[in-house]
């Protein structure tokens, strides 16, 4: 290989596409959410185990730090649904245009902007 | 081909995959989108109303599915990842063993997820 073809490496001067930023989102949140299942199947868990046990989770569920913990994973779950939704219809060939493929990026983003609000509000 | 396929990818065939990564969200939207509408549709949730859900047998198998599918997706997704960063080029030569040790480990919590979801599923009466 020629060692001498340029390359370009430093992220910071890389300019990201409206495109490219929903998928490294997609990405990242994945493998959040991959963590996030553990906390996903203690709750079912608490949830199941027997009466008592749901009346204290929806009481460990009061505490602030919980209800953020519980909307971050609601965040990533969206957003990762949402993009991952789109990335299904662009599998099917549809909206894979330069100009298509950004309208699909933005709607993205402002629909898991909404879900991600509306979670929240969920929450609190 | 062959070269890729034999050692770590998780169907046969990157086209495999492709394909069980795309089976297993949908049925994991599906899962999901059908949980968020049964919560919101719920004014006061109870226990009552919540173990008589997850206690049904169609709801048994459609989390049990879902349970499975996850385990694949993530094992899937997680591998590209591992292989797109975890590399020679970015690591030098430590980048086989570790990312082999990731990869065993994530697998290892895939399987976890899957039988400690089993056990709550059937755990509910
Ligand atoms: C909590 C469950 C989930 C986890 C842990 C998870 C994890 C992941 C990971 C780690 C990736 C790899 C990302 C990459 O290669 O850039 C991925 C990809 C993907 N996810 Fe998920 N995911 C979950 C749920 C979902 C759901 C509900 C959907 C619904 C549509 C979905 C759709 C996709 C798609 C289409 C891809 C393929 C992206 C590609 O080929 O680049 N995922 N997921």
């Amino acid at each position: 290989m020629n060692n001498k073809r340029p390359v370009n490496l430093d992220i910071a001067t890389i300019d990201l596409p409206i495109t490219a930023l929903v998928s490294i989102l997609h990405r990242v949140s994945g493998v959040v959410l991959f963590g996030a299942v553990a906390v996903l199947l203690w709750m079912l868990d608490a949830s199941l185990t027997s009466e008592q046990s749901f009346v204290d989770l929806k009481e460990c569920l009061q505490s602030p730090v919980a209800k953020a913990v519980l909307w971050l994973i609601l965040a990533g779950l969206g957003y990762h649904t949402v993009a991952g939704i789109r990335h299904l219809i662009m599998d099917m060939g549809v909206g894979e245009t330069l100009e298509s493929g950004r309208l699909g990026a933005k709607f993205v983003f402002g629909f898991s902007f909404v879900l991600i609000a509306l979670a929240g509000v969920w929450v609190w | 081909m062959g070269m890729v396929t034999a050692v770590t990818s998780f169907g046969r065939s990157g086209l495999y995959d492709w394909l069980i990564q795309r089976v297993s969200a949908v049925i994991m939207a599906a899962y999901v989108i059908f949980l968020t509408g049964f919560i919101l549709s719920t004014p006061e949730m109870t226990y009552q109303l919540w173990s008589d859900l997850f206690s049904g047998t169609a709801m048994r198998v459609f989390s049990f599915l879902t349970l499975v599918s996850l385990a694949a997706h993530a094992w899937i997704g997680m591998w590209s990842v591992l292989t797109d960063y975890i590399t020679g080029r970015l690591m030098g030569p430590k980048a086989m063993p570790i990312r082999l040790f990731l990869q065993v480990s994530m697998g290892l919590g895939a399987v976890i997820y899957v039988i400690w979801g089993v056990a709550i599923l059937w755990g509910v009466n």
